[in-house]
């Protein structure tokens, strides 16, 4: 019992910690505009409208995501989650962090706080180090890189993303033992 | 912290053109890969403008190891992420995967663009 308090204690103090993280890093950026507003008003206002459209793109995947971590929070057991993407996971979790990786929409940052929810639940930190990496493989514009840089380029640096996803994986879970 | 990011990204997007970032590149081989993988670790945004500034720099010389390098950290490491990647996922697995994957990006480009050379 007096463990479980100590534990839900320091969840709250790292929660809080986190808020005021957070709160620093927006007055900080807040602080750059400001100065930069002095330097350069008109830079301001397309760098509003740029951050402004930035808003609207992830607006959609944000709320998907917050529907999902809802679902998770309520349907998915910390045991669901140890068998999937959990220690004992095996190969069957690296296909899935590989595969949902690719699959993801949206900006990267918008995913934290559902993956830290799934680690809390038991998923390895290899795994969310590969999910993250393979975000970087945007199937939907994969014609456009073909259109760049060719077929067998993309190919190659495909394969050799997964490759070093999975080597990424290993090295973060050796860190984290 | 999301809002902090995305007005970050607002700054990136005026005071970072891509005339800066392709005057950075010396014409050496290994050092261009190196300085690909950093810029494209600083940078941020949509990936469709990785490809289109790689595009570019392909078109003014800059070699094609400089250029993966650009795009794949442009997608897998951020800098500009980072500080609400630490706060949520922790500063150790943050720190560690970002570093990770800068060096990553190099090694991939090297992988890639070797493998590419040696296909008759």
């Amino acid at each position: 019992m007096k463990e479980k308090r100590a534990t839900e204690n320091g969840v709250k103090k790292k929660g809080k910690r986190e808020s005021y993280y957070g709160l620093y890093f927006l007055g900080v950026v807040i602080f750059l505009y400001i100065v930069l507003f002095l330097l350069k008003p008109e830079s301001i206002q397309i760098a509003l409208k740029a951050s402004g459209n930035v808003l609207i793109q992830i607006v959609p995947v944000l709320v998907l995501i917050i529907f999902f971590m809802g679902v998770l929070d309520y349907l998915v057991k910390p045991k669901t989650v140890s068998k999937y993407v959990g220690k004992g996971s095996g190969i069957k979790g690296w296909f899935l962090a590989i595969s949902t990786g690719m699959l993801s929409h949206g900006p990267i940052y918008i995913w934290y706080p559902l993956l830290k929810e799934l680690r809390d639940q038991g998923m390895r930190s290899g795994l969310i180090a590969v999910f993250l990496y393979n975000r970087a493989i945007k199937i939907p514009l994969l014609p456009l890189m073909v259109y760049y840089f060719g077929t067998v380029f993309v190919v190659l640096l495909l394969c050799y993303m997964i490759i070093a996803s999975i080597l990424e994986g290993k090295v973060i879970e050796m860190i984290e033992k | 912290m999301l809002l902090g990011v995305i007005l970050l990204l607002g700054l990136f997007s005026v005071f970072v053109s891509s005339e800066m970032i392709s005057s950075v590149f010396t014409g050496e081989l290994l050092r261009d890969t190196v300085i690909g993988s950093l810029i494209g670790s600083i940078s941020a945004g949509n990936p469709i403008i990785s490809y289109i500034i790689g595009g570019e720099l392909l078109k003014e010389q800059v070699s094609l190891f400089a250029v993966a390098a650009f795009i794949v950290a442009w997608v897998t490491v951020g800098v500009v992420q980072f500080p609400a990647e630490a706060a949520i996922l922790g500063t150790r697995f943050a720190t560690a995967r970002n570093i990770l994957c800068f060096i990553l990006a190099i090694m991939v480009s090297i992988a890639t663009v070797t493998t590419l050379m040696a296909i008759p």
